[in-house]
């Protein structure tokens, strides 16, 4: 037989998940323009995109405009989509191993890193995920609940993802009405009575993981002033050899925008929004009925590690700050998908530069590759997914030079769609997608906002007639 | 970015030898392996040296029975070991200001990986390509 690739025997490849890595994968694929490739992407969502719709904060509409580039890579006769079907649920390993010569995972990561410290579960204490899941109008999340009627709120971590809670946090309803914030999440963020936003890192202004466009965004707030302490603005010893001597013009300005903040008066907005350094919380303390009321923070130094980094060390210097809810934000992670292998020291499906390896033997698994947050964890911005996924597609066809494929029974479209159609039968097409995506445009329209979502997934199929 | 995003790609195996092998048979599995070092431990898995590529060409300049020679007389004993929650730009720095090309990697008392330079500027090129991409995009889409 010969090797596919061609006209009359297509490389017909699998991609679990439809965000940026699923997708850039897919660009890199229908690049080849020496073979013939057909690519089916699989989300266990009718809604594509991945974090770009469900994590991207609303008010951030022009990074969801890469969902057009997305869209041109769909168009692409020999691109089919499968929304609605999870693997693991509806379709399995073996199953796709009957239809495919090579499968792609780039599923993400699914859930939140835990701080591990007492009181975590307390009630009020929310990992950042489900918050931004739940604005964002994932269908898993909408229904959860945050007290939004205290009047103080600590956001843990200080990456871009604590920076965006504590922006909606803090948007005016007139903001939040030109973002496509779900509406339920519209509606509870107008009727919130937070006053104060405090953002805790544990170390300090130079080693925050947050960028600078995003503390300018802070610092021009309608509805809240931001501060920084003076004293915590100040750079310590070991941080300001390293920032002097550094290159790194980004850096130097971060540090200098930080200590503008520190030298704002307050100017009488409704708001607060404090960025803390060097405090890490040893404990979330709640009142009899379990309620989170305060948290317990250490103070910090730095301290520098053989290898270079400066590192927070706790002092035994203590502080109460009363809160009454708390949204952790410091790091998401990856769940396993049943049937590949896992590294759950770091959270990833285990790899080496995207090959799934057999932790037995140590070697690649045939036709079985990953890419994306799931592949290398969760860092990076939407664009960081590319060379990760080229990374990974340059592995298959090499692998496929080799001849180290899988060997489907049926490496068909039609045999593909029918079998999808047996487990799944209200799978949603790309056209669907589309469809949905007009309708939510539209209705945005109605009311001058970029779009009004779908949240739950009945409301989805009852449009599409389903 | 942290070290453990450069691991995570990097599969579950560190490649090691004992310090009393031959440079004869750490050739062949930096060969076997296609690696440029292998991580040297004592009989509890602590790291006692580094043997690369590099130590094996300058020990050859110097001597012409170098591959019955002991890992011992010819790693690089003097290592820095970083651990996974190191920030990827300090190591880098540490690594360029030091001259180390390699870096074990440490996690509670177990040796979990190694980073070479290479996948240290790769990380970082990729980071940077990323953001500009997406800055393109936002220009061009937006
Ligand atoms: C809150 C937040 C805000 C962000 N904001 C920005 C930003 O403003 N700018 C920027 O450039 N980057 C931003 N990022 C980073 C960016 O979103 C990520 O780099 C990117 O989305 C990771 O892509 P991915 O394809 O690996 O995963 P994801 O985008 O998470 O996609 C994974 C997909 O897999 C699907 N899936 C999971 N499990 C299964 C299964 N079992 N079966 C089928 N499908 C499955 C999911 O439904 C999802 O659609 C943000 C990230 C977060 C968390
Ligand atoms: N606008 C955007 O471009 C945008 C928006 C959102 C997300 N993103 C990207 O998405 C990725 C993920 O973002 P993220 O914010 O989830 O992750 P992140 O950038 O890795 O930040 C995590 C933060 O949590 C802190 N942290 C971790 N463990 C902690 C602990 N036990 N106690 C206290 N603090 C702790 C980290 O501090 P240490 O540094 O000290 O470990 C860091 O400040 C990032 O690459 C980000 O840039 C981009």
């Amino acid at each position: 037989m010969t090797q596919p690739g061609t006209e009359s025997n297509p490389l017909r490849v699998a991609i679990i998940g439809s965000g940026p890595a699923a997708f850039y994968a897919a660009d890199h694929l229908f690049k080849q323009n020496n073979l013939v490739i057909e690519v089916d992407m699989y989300d266990r969502l009718p809604t594509p995109f991945g974090l770009v719709r469900g994590g991207v904060a609303p008010d951030h509409q022009k990074i969801k405009s890469v969902t057009k580039v997305f869209d041109g890579i769909a168009s692409n006769p020999r691109f089919r989509f499968f929304g609605n079907v999870e693997y693991g649920v509806h379709v399995t390993l073996d199953d796709l191993k009957d239809h495919y010569h090579q499968i792609l995972y780039a599923t993400g990561a699914q859930t939140d890193r835990r701080m591990g410290i007492p009181g975590e579960d307390l009630k009020g204490s929310h990992p950042a995920t489900e918050f931004v899941a739940w604005y964002n109008g994932h269908p898993d999340f909408r229904n959860c609940q945050f007290d939004l009627s205290v009047e103080s709120v600590a956001v843990v971590g200080v990456g871009n993802v604590a920076i965006d809670v504590a922006r909606m946090l803090c948007l005016t309803p007139e903001e939040l009405a030109e973002t496509d914030t779900a509406d339920y999440a519209q509606a509870a963020l107008k009727n919130s009575r937070i006053k104060e936003v405090y953002v805790l890192g544990r170390r300090g202004p130079a080693q925050a993981a947050f960028t600078n466009p995003e503390i300018k965004e802070i610092g021009e707030l309608a509805g809240a002033d931001a501060f920084v302490r003076p004293e915590e603005a100040q750079l310590d010893e070991l941080s300001r050899a390293e920032v002097d001597s550094s290159k790194d013009r980004t850096l130097v300005k971060k540090v200098e925008m930080l200590q503008e903040l520190a030298r704002r008066q307050p100017t009488g907005k409704a708001r607060q929004l404090t960025i803390r350094f060097l405090v890490s919380p040893v404990e979330l303390i709640g009142d009899e009925s379990g309620r989170l009321v305060k948290m317990r923070l250490v103070k910090n130094a730095l301290y520098k590690t053989d290898a270079g980094t400066l590192s927070p060390k706790a002092t035994d210097h203590f502080e109460e700050l009363p809160v009454g809810l708390v949204f952790r934000s410091v790091g998401y992670r990856g769940v396993p998908l049943p049937g590949v292998p896992f590294n759950d020291r770091w959270g990833v499906i285990l790899n080496e530069k995207g090959r799934v390896i057999d932790p037995n033997t140590q070697q690649p698994i045939v036709g079985q590759y990953t890419s994306g947050w799931i592949k290398r964890g969760p860092s990076g911005v939407v664009g960081t997914n590319k060379p990760d996924s080229v990374e990974t597609v340059m592995c298959m066809l090499e692998d496929l030079q080799k001849g180290s494929i899988l060997n489907p029974a049926k490496p068909s479209w039609s045999d593909a769609e029918q079998w999808v159609k047996q487990r799944q039968p209200r799978y949603v097409s790309y056209a669907d997608w589309q469809k949905l995506d007009q309708i939510e445009l539209e209705r945005g329209k109605a009311q001058g906002s970029p779009r009004v979502k779908f949240t739950r997934v009945e409301d989805m199929l009852a449009a599409l007639g389903r | 970015m942290k070290i453990e995003n450069i691991l995570a790609t990097k599969g579950m195996q560190v490649h090691t030898i004992l310090p009393d092998r031959t440079i004869k048979e750490a050739a062949r599995l930096l060969l076997q392996y296609n690696i440029g070092a292998l991580v040297v431990v004592d009989d509890t898995g602590r790291p006692v040296g580094i043997l690369s590529e590099r130590d094996i060409v300058h020990a050859a300049a110097r001597t012409d029975a170098i591959l019955a020679q002991k890992v011992s007389a010819v790693m690089t004993q003097h290592i820095i070991t970083g651990t996974p929650h190191d920030d990827i730009r300090s190591v880098e720095r540490t690594m360029t200001d030091k001259h180390i090309r390699h870096i074990p990697v440490m996690d509670q008392g177990q040796l979990v990986g190694i980073v070479s330079i290479g996948d240290v500027v790769k990380a970082q090129l990729e980071q940077y390509a990323g953001e500009v991409d997406t800055l393109q995009t936002q220009i061009t889409q937006g």
